[in-house]
């Protein structure tokens, strides 16, 4: 395979996904086939632009979130004064990811009530694990001589976590983000189930009216946002593994 | 001398000290949709057992709050897990008026709190004892029969969950097969055509990054979408293709659900499978070709025990993630516990939600026991008999 087809691919799909969104009125004549009784081929009931947008704002919000928190006590625990809560952190990891992701949405339901919110804790939640868990993988499995070296140059455990260990892990620590948000973008859609607003709202608009275009728009997009976006952070990834490498190479 | 804490135990009196004298033990309901009244630990249950239900729990946070003996608090973790069990249904008992059938009764934020504070207990003190995975598998078994004996006994009937149950039992179990048979059936498939593309993938180097790509490609296609998408082509071929009907093969419901879980699953065993055949000791390799050994044995008598563990893990990664995924199929008519999941939010009521949400778990949690269980064990045997 030719170096730059991948490129052309990921730049087309690029393009089709932006024209798509904004003018979906164009692609009317291919989904016109897919529906019955002359239903709508196009998302009526709201922009599919705004909702793409919703969609992205909250598995931001909740990534965001759980980044913070995730490495955070990823952090505490490798520290000596949390080391006492290594092992417990890694049976609830363990654990937490055997919950699915339906069932967190929908225990979150009668906390916060319908809407965005069980939406974003769920995603919160769900994202937590493959962060914390590539966080603590990260932070436990640094070469020992640099972490010697570091210490021997005099620096404080502040100094060498930010300076060495964090810089260290970032691509391992970036690859849970990268698991988490594709994680994300696909509870988000199950989010419309409790009146969230994402692109889920298409799809089961579809599932409930039986129109087959509409779940494939819905579906289409959500897909097409998680290969670029998955494929995005593996880049970045790559790069700062590359650019960590270096360093250390040096 | 002064009382040295333990680290973890200060986090597990506070939620306790929270969770008992400050949230509700349970809740009331007049009916099964009203909002709910809440009730403390000492306004829910008779008068002698409030307190002391009470006074477990205190003297149980103690015991963890200091450094204590790990069989001491293995034993007040156990013993505050089975008073809370048994307690919330003595607490459905009383707080139903007597021949009422509207009233529902249902834990509430204390005592879920509590028993999250007591499960971390017994989390960290099973995990410091490091046990062996078989003795592991039997505390799952005995948990699983204490929980079975709860409910056969009819100690909880007076619970909300289980007057849903109660109204729902014949398609209770009807969803929880249809949920087992998706999840166990799209793994059997995914096991079946990925161990042998696994292989092929892992001898013909070409192939082997085309269809790793391709798969991966498919795993991050979320999960409603992808259901959603198969309804078309599995539609289109049901209308089509003569006898596909006959089958069962239809556009919404088991099929694309199946497809889906099937889809998914092939990457982990493919995936698994690859790494682990790349994992075999050269050496073992050429000790069996220097044995004179045929293509085919070398296969199954040396590389695929050796790459076993690491296949199985894949398995584990699949069995877990399917029963999860599962519930989402009652979206499209594929049936299973989702079916109560979706049916509870459209009704809001949470009773019904748990009904199906619970055994999910449930069943996701045994499931990673057991095959963690499995992987340890036929790894260590390997270990044994390569050392």
């Amino acid at each position: 395979m030719k170096a730059w087809l991948p490129s052309l691919l990921r730049l087309a799909l690029v393009v089709l996904l932006v024209a798509f969104v904004t003018n979906p009125g164009w692609f009317e004549p291919l989904l016109k086939p897919l529906t019955e009784n002359n239903a709508p081929a196009i998302y009526n009931q709201g922009s599919l632009l705004t909702l793409t947008l919703l969609h992205l704002r909250t598995v931001l919000i909740a990534t965001v979130a759980a980044t913070i928190v995730a490495v955070a006590l990823a952090i505490l625990v490798t520290r000596p004064a949390g080391a006492e809560f290594l092992p417990l952190s890694r049976s609830l990891v363990n654990i937490g990811q055997t919950f699915p992701p339906v069932a967190v949405l929908a225990l979150a339901v009668p906390a916060v009530g319908f809407g965005e919110k069980p939406t974003l804790i769920a995603l919160f939640l769900y994202g937590l694990l493959p962060i914390f868990e590539n966080a603590l993988t990260g932070l436990t499995t640094l070469p020992g001589n640099v972490m010697e070296a570091a210490r021997g140059a005099g620096m404080t455990g502040w100094q060498r976590l930010i300076r060495v260990e964090l810089p260290l892990s970032a691509p391992v620590i970036l690859g849970g983000i990268r698991l988490s948000v594709v994680i994300s973008l696909a509870t988000a859609t199950i989010g419309s189930t409790v009146a969230a607003k994402t692109l889920g709202e298409v799809i089961i608009a579809g599932l409930l009216s039986n129109n087959l275009a509409f779940v494939l728009q819905g579906g289409l997009i959500v897909a097409a946002l998680a290969v670029l976006i998955y494929d995005g952070l593996s880049a970045i990834e790559r790069y700062t593994a590359r650019r960590m490498g270096q360093a250390t190479g040096d | 001398m002064t009382p040295r804490f333990d680290k973890l135990g200060v986090v597990i009196a506070a939620i306790v000290a929270y969770a008992a004298f400050f949230a509700s033990f349970a809740t009331f309901r007049a009916n099964r949709i009203v909002p709910g009244e809440a009730r403390s630990i000492l306004e829910a249950l008779p008068a002698a057992v409030g307190p002391l239900l009470l006074a477990i729990v205190v003297v149980a946070a103690m015991i963890a709050l200091l450094k204590t003996p790990l069989v001491l608090r293995l034993v007040a973790s156990v013993v505050a897990l089975a008073a809370l069990a048994i307690l919330i249904g003595v607490a459905g008992t009383f707080l139903t008026p007597a021949g009422n059938t509207f009233a529902r009764i249902s834990p509430a934020s204390g005592f879920w709190l509590l028993i999250f504070a007591f499960t971390l207990l017994l989390a960290d003190v099973l995990t410091r004892l490091n046990l062996s995975p078989l003795a592991r598998v039997g505390v799952l078994v005995v948990a699983a029969l204490a929980i079975g004996l709860l409910l056969v006994s009819g100690q909880w009937d007076s619970l909300s969950i289980l007057k849903e149950y109660a109204n729902r039992a014949d398609s209770f179990w009807a969803e929880g097969s249809k949920h087992i048979t998706l999840a166990l059936g799209s793994l059997a498939a995914a096991v079946i055509v990925g161990l042998p593309l696994g292989i092929l993938c892992h001898r013909v180097e070409r192939l082997r990054a085309g269809v790793l790509n391709v798969l991966n490609i498919v795993q991050t296609i979320p999960s409603i979408a992808l259901f959603g998408l198969l309804i078309a082509p599995l539609g289109w071929v049901a209308t089509h293709v003569p006898g596909a009907a006959a089958l069962g093969i239809r556009g919404i419901g088991t099929a694309p659900a199946f497809v889906a879980l099937f889809l998914y699953s092939l990457l982990p065993v493919v995936a698994n499978t690859v790494v682990g055949l790349a994992g075999v000791p050269r050496a073992a390799n050429d000790a069996a070709r220097g044995m004179g050994m045929t293509d085919r044995q070398r296969l199954f008598g040396v590389e695929f025990p050796l790459a076993f563990p690491v296949i199985l893990t894949g398995i584990r990664i699949v069995l877990v993630q399917n029963i999860g995924l599962a519930t989402i199929a009652a979206l499209i008519g594929g049936g299973g516990f989702g079916v109560f999941v979706f049916q509870g939010v459209g009704q809001t009521a949470m009773d019904l939600v748990l009904l199906g949400a619970v055994p999910t778990v449930a069943l996701a949690f045994a499931a990673a026991i057991i095959l963690d269980a499995v992987i340890e064990m036929t790894a260590t045997k390997r270990r044994v008999e390569t050392a």
